[in-house]
């Protein structure tokens, strides 16, 4: 990503006190404006709290405020001298690890949080999965409420050493455990005195420092948008095509395959509504002109035309994330939305499961909500992709229950 | 014109990749929706938002609607800038009007209290009307802790209603804009800019806004922590004293509930550096129609308010 921001989602199970933590972070940061913070200590005396629960800054829904829980994503915005952060608050409850999913989507750093107490729990290991399968490049161990532990040192450790067991069946590459006691603020903004033997950052040091960790860039994708043709006196003859380049950069000049037709053309310029630029980097909306006037549309995808290219296909491989209530069944058919472009789809086969507790795969027939799982999925169409691995953007689909519109699942292609 | 990569600074940087993101988000309105509308309040926003469609749509003429809804207690330089800007821009302005509603005895006002709740009535009748099937509005996710929870593409139900537990995961950038008819889909192209990036954005734009975002003399009086200027609709009351005071609005909405800041800032910099330096949130200074209760935000967007 361009710029200095950095999005980061925050993952833990219930009570781990993961909205205090997000607001010890906001208010210790300072950015937390005085009224958010006097309605804070209003509503907190209200409820008979001793000082202000930090909890009532992230909790915006009544009922996450009357039940003390966070029942769904809630983004943040803050910044510091060094960074901008995106901060997506997600909810611990089992039912609602769906909005974990959502937040690491397009998280750049996960931070797990685990009660000291508890330790590592089901869901800890739940949330370790998804970061690992949505290629969240950074995760944060956060060990909380080490007050309660009296900040033992050997408490963390045997934490840390139990994460990384599980953390190494899911493909979890590297993690940074940081010990904190959110309620008090220790390590969270300022380094702890409590803690003398932790040596590393605090967990906002970490943020402000850390480098997101990109996927590999490969050659440039350009999922169409729309067609501009604008046939005004001024662009009589105009012909663009608006999307947004996913991976790479796209420059003046490249040679470009058209999909599905399959035809190649060369860039003829790149336009924007301030001019025209030589080059689009990743991420950049912009209107491609191409060399020849051939046949493109919304849904199809211009790639640049050298290996890796994108596969056209209509059958994948995909671990998905099942999000809805009724369980997923082989022969069940969906909408699939994958970049611009829908298509119809039938789920074949569903061939195993992640068993989050052996953090291991077992063979199943179906899946339930919150499972993830490893399917085979045709479509009607075919789509033009990338393993999730090597690019998000053109690795990624959901598909949608046709009657009721909801997104069900979220998938990732892992090959074709 | 031609930019070089390396001309754009990283202050730019970020909110280059906030105008991408929301350029992105209003093309896939265009891919997805067969009549969306631009909600057009003449605040900075809806500016901003209105600002980003055009160019979106650039170099074809923008293909949505653009509504205002209209309570009629406006704040005069608003109405003015909303009809010189939108006439410079060639765009065509459909006004919802709460009068309209209050006339046919779609909603019941109530003497002295202000017109904003009724709004949402005057709001889902046009949607209705029109057959609009994304509205965008300018919402951002930093404004209020239950518009902290929005997704960018939001379904309202035939009743206009949202239902905050029960929401559609947001993935990636794939936004999923299926509806059943008679449903409809909220769009916020802003979520995740801050009131210091749709600042810095209009002073990197060159955008203009209405004269009362900047500081001016005026005649206003103290009211529930607020100043509140003296309209018609608002005059003081007994024991408010009328001063002058040298004020901007921070919000700019219906006059009866929208309260100004002491400021001197005169430009777009000044108010940059007045922004930054704030320790009140933006309706916290400036909107009565949040200080109701805990959840007032959130009960109004349950019935279907923007």
């Amino acid at each position: 990503m361009p710029g200095q921001l950095l999005r980061v989602v925050t993952a833990g199970s219930v009570d781990d006190g993961k909205s205090t933590l997000v607001g010890r972070l906001l208010h210790d940061a300072k950015a937390v404006l005085s009224d958010q913070l006097s309605a804070v200590e209003a509503a907190s005396e209200r409820r008979g709290y001793e000082g202000a629960d930090l909890a009532l800054l992230v909790d915006g829904l009544r009922a996450e405020r009357e039940q003390g829980i966070t029942i769904d994503v809630a983004y943040r915005y803050f910044a510091t001298a060094n960074r901008t952060f995106v901060l997506a608050d997600t909810p611990g409850h089992v039912q609602y690890t769906r909005n974990t999913v959502t937040g690491a989507s397009t998280a750049d750093v996960a931070v797990i949080l685990v009660d000291a107490r508890s330790g590592v729990v089901e869901q800890t290991k739940r949330h370790a999965a998804v970061a690992s399968l949505l290629r969240v490049g950074e995760v944060v161990l956060a060990v909380n409420k080490m007050d309660l532990v009296d900040f033992a040192e050997d408490v963390f450790d045997t934490i840390v050493t139990d994460f990384a067991k599980a953390a190494d069946g899911l493909r979890l590459e590297r993690f940074t455990p940081i010990p904190v006691a959110a309620l008090a603020g220790d390590n969270v903004v300022d380094r702890s005195a409590n803690m003398p033997w932790y040596t590393g950052p605090s967990l906002l040091d970490y943020l402000e420092s850390v480098s997101p960790h990109d996927l590999a860039a490969i050659p440039a994708r350009f999922p169409v948008q729309m067609v501009m043709r604008p046939r005004t006196a001024e662009f009589p003859d105009y012909r663009g095509y608006a999307g947004r380049v996913e991976g790479g950069a796209l420059r003046v000049g490249d040679s470009v395959i058209a999909l599905p037709s399959a035809r190649t053309t060369t860039v003829a310029g790149i336009d924007t509504a301030d001019g025209s630029i030589e080059q689009a980097e990743i991420g950049r909306s912009v209107v491609v002109r191409l060399a020849d006037d051939i046949d493109v549309t919304r849904g199809d995808l211009l790639a640049v035309d050298v290996e890796p290219r994108p596969v056209m296909t209509n059958r994948v491989t995909a671990t998905i994330c099942w999000l809805s209530d009724r369980p997923l069944r082989p022969g069940d058919r969906f909408a699939l939305r994958h970049t611009t472009r829908e298509v119809r789809a039938v789920v074949d086969d569903v061939r195993s499961r992640l068993d989050i507790s052996s953090v291991s795969s077992i063979h199943t027939g179906e899946l339930e909500l919150n499972d993830i799982g490893t399917v085979y999925v045709r479509t009607a169409e075919p789509i033009f992709v990338d393993p999730y691995e090597l690019n998000r953007a053109t690795g990624a689909f959901l598909l949608v229950d046709e009657s009721s519109g909801a997104t069900v699942a979220a998938g990732m292609i892992a090959h074709v | 014109m031609t930019l070089a990569a390396d001309e754009l600074t990283l202050e730019r940087a970020w909110l280059t990749d906030l105008e991408d993101e929301a350029i992105h988000i209003i093309r896939e309105v265009g891919g997805q929706f067969e009549r969306p509308v631009v909600l057009f309040s003449g605040g900075k926003d809806s500016i901003v938002m209105l600002h980003l469609a055009i160019k979106a749509f650039w170099p074809a003429r923008l293909p949505f609607a653009v509504m205002h809804v209209d309570t009629g207690h406006n704040f005069p330089e608003v109405i003015e800038y909303r009809d010189r800007h939108l006439g410079r821009l060639g765009v065509r302005l459909v006004v919802a009007s709460v009068q309209d509603s209050i006339d046919r005895g779609r909603v019941h006002e109530t003497p002295g209290q202000s017109r904003n709740p009724l709004q949402t009535v005057t709001l889902l009748d046009a949607i209705a009307e029109n057959r609009f099937d994304a509205v965008l509005g300018g919402g951002r996710r930093d404004e209020e802790k239950a518009r902290a929870k929005e997704r960018v593409f939001s379904v309202r139900d035939d009743f206009g209603q949202w239902d905050p537990r029960n929401q559609r995961p947001e993935l990636w950038d794939l936004y999923n804009g299926r509806h059943r008819p008679g449903e409809h889909v909220r769009v916020f192209p802003l979520s995740n800019w801050t009131e210091l990036d749709v600042w810095s954005y209009i002073e990197r734009e060159g955008i203009e806004v209405p004269s009362i975002y900047y500081a001016h003399e005026r005649a206003v009086f103290d009211r529930d922590g607020m100043l509140m200027a003296v309209t018609d609709w608002t005059p003081p009351r007994d024991g408010e004293t009328v001063r002058s005071e040298w004020v901007r609005y921070r919000t700019v909405g219906d006059a009866t509930c929208t309260g100004a800041v002491s400021s001197v800032a005169q430009d777009v910099s000044a108010v940059i550096s007045e922004t930054a330096a704030s320790t009140v949130s933006e309706r916290g200074a400036s909107r009565a129609d949040d200080r109701a209760s805990e959840a007032a935000m959130e009960d109004r967007k349950r019935q279907g308010y923007f």
